[in-house]
């Protein structure tokens, strides 16, 4: 039986094309990009924020987005500016986030709980992903759903979504095309609708139902019309996904 | 030029006009190859006061002066600013310490995959430490872009729209080519960069193996530069290959020979994380009591780096991790945050 964190790993590498650049953190997004990169897509192009351009470590996964692991195997390895400017370009199509809240345009907050200037909670600040959230074409949102982290209205907006609907990214000058495509929780996967660029049911994890998607959300959910329950992990994804990280790092 | 969004919240830090930098640069730096080795603890009285801006070289835990952080711990320097630009456990150290009073972040309250940092959360959360703005990372890194190419800004189209850029000090304006928003990014200029690279010279020419982060920018955008380096090299090593030279001598006011200077953190190529002393740390960490006490034995109770060496566990340590980082020795267990 897959864990919650194992199912939402190996659902976020399948979305992963066989070929594409995408912008990596450690962790989960770490997991899941190397997942597809050992199974269905050879030609994924890793880049990390601390310049590593094209890694394939072996041994053991990076911890740091900084280390030498991250471009060891790779193609270049550069600076901050380098990877930054290659996500400004439009050369990476996919991008990882995560955070403590999200709204139902897939605005994400990693910064405080509470007010600013007197944090009830401080988190690590944007870091790059307000960089990655405002400039990767495709970004998959990762993160543990309930009604605390799905919220009506963010305590800061830390890294844009769709803002506050359609037509907003491109007025506030963000590059056209880019934006929240995927978010993957324990429940299930979403999508964002193209019309109301708010967040909607794609597919379910086995042993949810419709009704748990709404009792774990403060904002309303809309459903796909053509939703279904996501394949379960097969044996192969399972033991590829836990020989990449033994020591349970992430996964346990 | 019309300024579309202006916010009242955020003022500029770090920021000074072009042409004073211009003047502070013809008064301060020298072309002369002068001997510029000497001890920590003079190039850290030398180079950091009391209020000063400060950053460090490196990303995250990674090929950062921790040797020289320390030293800024044990001189007791205090009422620093900071910017957090993906700092990581250099930072920490000066928030648990309390030498940090005011900080610009990019990220800064988290150690990735080992979890939350609390000492800096804490020292936010109680009003010790005061946030004075928020950016991203690649809007730091511009931010030293920007003061490297002698230009009050630089312009992004990144975090657009966010309560980030609210907050940061930018100013977004019409592009007058595309017609649309912009968000131009202030040059920033920290009184003092602290960098710590695989090798320099006697003068300060500075080579960096793998990836430079955003040292090539601070090191041209800040007024004083400290150099940590793991090994002083012979004048020919550095004219031997001038392309692997990142850093100048002329931008580089101090060199300290300081080998591992990183630790407990990595330096690629030569040797790994002290996954063992991260747990130390991580434990630590956890109560202020705690952060005191491994302060009192690793910081205050270590007269020099040297020391400090010794009671992480001397050679034999070392040797291991370079072991480690070569893959001659398996990784141990990764340290995490427990509790």
């Amino acid at each position: 039986m897959a864990t919650d964190i194992e199912k939402m790993i190996i659902a976020a590498s399948r979305i992963l094309p066989e070929e594409a650049a995408v912008y990596v953190g450690t962790g989960m997004p770490l997991l899941a990009s190397v997942l597809a990169l050992n199974t269905h897509a050879p030609d994924l192009l890793l880049v990390y924020e601390g310049g590593g351009v094209g890694g394939k470590p072996t041994g053991r996964l990076p911890i740091q987005v900084s280390e030498s692991l991250t471009y060891e195997n790779g193609v270049t390895v550069g600076s901050m500016d380098y990877v930054m400017s290659l996500a400004q370009a439009g050369w990476i199509q996919y991008g990882f986030l995560g955070g403590a809240q999200i709204d139902q345009y897939g605005n994400l907050n990693t910064t405080v709980i509470g007010d600013w200037d007197q944090p009830k909670v401080r988190l690590p600040g944007s870091g790059g992903g307000a960089d990655i959230a405002s400039l990767c074409e495709k970004t998959i949102i990762l993160m543990h759903q309930d009604k605390r982290k799905f919220v009506g209205k963010l305590d800061f907006l830390t890294s844009p979504g769709y803002l506050s609907g359609p037509g907003e990214r491109e007025k506030v000058g963000l590059p056209v095309n880019t934006g929240p495509y995927r978010v993957v929780t324990q429940i299930g996967v979403y999508g964002f609708d193209d019309k109301t660029k708010q967040m909607t049911l794609l597919h379910l994890f086995e042993g949810f139902t419709l009704k748990d998607v709404q009792e774990n959300s403060s904002f309303p959910i809309a459903i796909a019309e053509d939703w279904n329950y996501l394949s379960p992990p097969t044996a192969a994804e399972l033991e590829a996904l836990q020989s990449l990280d033994p020591d349970g790092v992430v996964l346990a | 030029m019309t300024i579309t969004k202006e916010t009242d919240v955020s003022r500029l830090y770090g920021w000074e006009h072009p042409d004073k930098m211009r003047a502070y640069r013809l008064e301060h730096k020298s072309f002369a190859k002068k001997d510029k080795v000497t001890t920590l603890q003079d190039a850290v009285s030398r180079g950091v006061k009391q209020g000063d801006y400060i950053v460090f070289g490196g990303m995250g835990s990674v090929r950062n002066p921790i040797a020289a952080v320390h030293e800024v711990i044990r001189q007791k320097i205090g009422d620093l600013t900071i910017g957090t630009k993906g700092s990581q456990h250099d930072w920490q150290l000066l928030a648990a310490a309390g030498n940090i009073t005011k900080a610009e972040v990019s990220y800064g309250f988290a150690d990735e995959v080992r979890g939350l940092a609390r000492p800096a959360r804490s020292a936010v959360e109680s009003g010790r430490l005061k946030v004075l703005s928020e950016t991203t990372n690649a809007g730091f890194q511009w931010r030293f872009t920007a003061a490297m190419k002698g230009l009050s800004f630089y312009p992004t189209r990144s975090s657009l729209g966010t309560d980030t850029l609210q907050y940061s000090g930018s100013k977004t304006i019409i592009d007058p080519f595309t017609n649309e928003q912009v968000e131009l990014l202030p040059a920033c200029y920290p009184d003092v960069a602290v960098i710590h690279v695989h090798r320099a010279d006697r003068y300060g020419n500075c080579q960096i193996d793998g990836n430079v982060a955003e040292d090539i920018e601070i090191a041209h955008a800040a007024k004083f530069v400290l150099v940590t380096a793991e090994e002083i090299v012979h004048d020919e090593v550095i004219q031997n290959d001038p392309a692997l030279t990142k850093i100048p001598y002329f931008v580089v006011d101090a060199v300290v020979e300081t080998p591992y200077g990183s630790h407990p953190n990595q330096a690629p190529g030569l040797y790994s994380f002290d996954e063992d002393h991260w747990q130390v740390w991580l434990d630590a960490s956890l109560t202020d009591e705690n952060v005191e006490a491994y302060l009192e034995e690793y910081v205050y109770g270590s007269d020099d780096h040297y020391a400090y060496l010794e009671k992480i566990g001397g050679l034999r340590t070392l040797r291991q991790l370079e072991k480690i980082e070569k893959k001659l020795a398996p990784y141990p267990k990764v340290a995490k945050r427990r509790g």
